[in-house]
């Protein structure tokens, strides 16, 4: 039996779908799409997406899992990327990303238990030249210091 | 006339607070009731004194950074409208010695103008080489590009020219260009200035290949990461439609070209060509095996040009004063300019655009004048994460494709990172494998398990478990991954890793031993 909840994620999952279908090779866009609108791209979705587009549940699956930005769950209400290449490791990216896990008390690719943030690495926001550098909930910051670190970590608590 | 204030809308000036900047200012124009017009430019590239701010007045353009939004006030007070002098005065930006010091070529206008302002663009000598090219034959603009000389910017530095050739030459009833702003090795940014600072010399690099080559239809990929550069991208392709610059009649010529924005969904492989073209037909993002070449078979099997952002925002310029112009800049067999992009621990870090040649060691000692954290260089990593690292002892190297190869390196996308003395080379090596497993599309064996082996067996080597036996692992592993994969992720992997073994032994000297002879 298909979840009320279930039937309303599928319309909106095939609003979406409609929107994007015409163009040439419509599946990221979708899926950007899905994501937006959702935080994430639900299981309930790859169906919907497969019968639109004529393809397999496997492949829609397998395009999903391939993308690091497609999420299977929702995100904390913020995000944090920090930047974990060479450019800003050679400006302390490692120290920053300890700083900044002890703050929160979660490490890469985890939500706070309050689902305040999600802290994420990233490889490069080509900001190197002001490294090092991180991006909260789409937000650019270069030269982060133990004092962006700060006001970062009050931000997400707020 | 209306004062005109400059506050750039780069990536990186808003990383260090230009959007607040520029509301300061905003308010307080409003306060005391000043006429003034502010608009959000490109970056002139020099990071170090972002935000900077310029004022457009009668003797010129005045700069004035790195400003703080704290700083606004006393800059009204130093009459900065009228070029007045306070400490953050920079004088005329274009003296500025590691500005004075380049040879803009593609970056011409970026940080000069409105980056949505087709006048602008227009006025600063912008569509000049698309109006020349819309009254040339598509052989004659092929021609042109192939005779400048320029190579792929994206790192691989195959002649632009030859492969637009290819795809003038393939009979199709669809044709596409794609451009791969996918730029995803750290060190590099050039891109991005480019399309969040001059996003039309881009759309008109792409509609005289359009042109060139019969294509009617681009796209540019450009990584999720780079959310401003989309929107200003999405935004310069409506303004260059509503003008005909795009469309059915580009330029009032009988020719069609339009653009679509496409974003990425964080897969650093798909800034390899054959992945991207996969990633555009909503695919996973897995290398393709070439031939066929996508000139021939490219997107959804069609002809495709497939070109680096800087490679295509170099073909206006090339356009506008001729093959020559172009070709007279640089030495051997890469010419014109380049781009480099100077990053890391480096005090002047930005973007300098000059004629290849330049050594090593003019660009990191000279231009970037050595480490922000006043230690000394040990190494720099040219060509991003799959570049080779190198000492001190190859500074002397030029700028220039085939001199890096002979020092097995690569200039890849011209990114160079900095790193002062406390770097540890055996970490770098370990994080070049380690990069390479996240990253792998998982198609070639060597790339997906080399990778990992690759980790662990580094791990060995720093724990000083049978070092010698373990780094000729390493090293017989690279090998294998160097012949044995498709793409230059796995391909590749080995340079910075091999680079760092040979350089920089002492890294690799078994640590508990080192520490008991102190």
């Amino acid at each position: 039996m298909m979840q009320p909840q279930g039937t309303q994620t599928e319309a909106q999952v095939a609003a979406i779908i409609d929107e994007f279908k015409a163009l040439e090779g419509p599946l990221l866009p979708i899926l950007h799409g899905i994501q937006e609108e959702f935080g994430y791209v639900p299981q309930e979705a790859l169906p919907v997406i497969a019968g639109a587009l004529n393809l397999s549940n496997a492949e829609v699956h397998g395009v999903v899992t391939f993308y690091h930005d497609y999420r299977s769950k929702p995100a904390g209400r913020h995000v944090l990327k920090l930047c974990q290449a060479e450019a800003c490791q050679s400006m302390g990216s490692d120290a920053v990303a300890a700083q900044v896990k002890t703050a929160l008390g979660i490490g890469f690719h985890e939500t706070a238990g309050d689902g305040s943030v999600t802290l994420e690495p990233v490889y490069c926001l080509g900001l190197c030249a002001c490294a090092p550098a991180a991006m909260l909930d789409g937000e650019v910051i270069g030269r982060v210091d133990a004092d962006a670190v700060a006001e970062i970590v009050r931000e997400v608590r707020t | 006339m209306t004062a005109i204030i400059y506050v750039p809308t780069d990536s990186g000036a808003l990383a260090l607070g230009a959007d607040k900047v520029a509301n300061s200012i905003a308010s307080e124009l409003e306060t005391r009731g000043v006429e003034a017009r502010i608009v959000r430019n490109g970056s002139r590239g020099m990071y170090w004194l972002e935000p900077m701010v310029e004022v457009a007045t009668e003797s010129g353009r005045v700069a004035y950074g790195p400003v703080k939004a704290a700083d606004v006030l006393s800059l009204f007070d130093a009459e900065f409208l009228s070029g007045g002098n306070h400490r953050l005065s920079l004088g005329d930006p274009e003296r500025i010695p590691f500005l004075a010091r380049q040879t803009r070529l593609t970056f011409a206008r970026c940080g000069k103008t409105d980056p949505l302002s087709l006048d602008d663009y227009r006025a600063h000598g912008g569509l000049t080489g698309l109006e020349k090219a819309a009254a040339m034959t598509p052989a004659d603009i092929v021609k042109t590009v192939t005779d400048s000389g320029l190579r792929g910017r994206g790192g691989a530095g195959f002649p632009t020219g030859i492969k637009w050739n290819t795809v003038l030459g393939a009979v199709a009833d669809r044709k596409y260009i794609v451009c791969n702003a996918d730029e995803g090795d750290s060190a590099t940014f050039a891109d991005r200035m480019i399309m969040e600072g001059d996003p039309f010399v881009l759309i008109e690099g792409m509609a005289i290949a359009g042109l060139a080559t019969g294509a009617t239809k681009g796209f540019v990929y450009i990584r999720s990461e780079y959310p401003h550069a989309i929107r200003m991208m999405e935004k310069a392709v409506q303004v260059a439609r509503r003008a005909g610059v795009l469309g059915p009649a580009v330029m009032g010529s009988p020719n069609a070209f339009d653009i679509e924005i496409r974003a990425g969904a964080g897969a650093y492989v798909c800034g390899e060509e054959t992945s991207l073209l996969n990633s555009l037909e909503g695919k996973r993002g897995v290398v393709r095996a070439k031939p066929p070449l996508p000139a021939i078979q490219g997107l959804f099997g069609k002809p495709t040009v497939i070109n680096n952002v800087i490679s295509l925002a170099s073909v206006p310029v090339i356009l506008d004063k001729g093959a020559e112009y172009y070709r007279d800049f640089g030495m051997g067999r890469s010419r014109g300019t380049i781009p480099i992009q100077i990053a890391g621990n480096v005090k002047h870090g930005g973007l300098f655009e000059a004629a290849f040649g330049m050594t090593l060691g003019e660009i990191v000692d000279e231009i970037g004048g050595g480490t922000a954290t006043g230690r000394e260089i040990k190494a720099v990593q040219v060509g991003g994460p799959l570049g080779a690292y190198f000492p001190r002892a190859l500074f002397d190297t030029p700028f220039d494709y085939e001199a890096f190869a002979a020092k097995d390196g690569l200039i890849g996308h011209a990114g160079i990172t900095v790193f002062d003395e406390t770097a540890d080379m055996l970490k770098q090596a370990r994080f070049a494998m380690e990069f390479c497993a996240i990253e792998s599309c998982g198609k070639c064996t060597p790339c997906r398990i080399g990778s990992t082996r690759g980790v662990e067996t580094l791990d060995k080597v720093a724990a000083g478990v049978e070092p010698e036996k373990n780094l000729a692992l390493v090293t017989d592993l690279c090998n294998t991954m160097k012949f044995g994969s498709l793409c230059a992720l796995g391909g590749f992997t080995p340079y910075p890793v091999m680079s760092a073994i040979n350089h920089f032994p002492d890294d690799f000297a078994p640590r508990a031993v080192a520490e008991a002879a102190e």
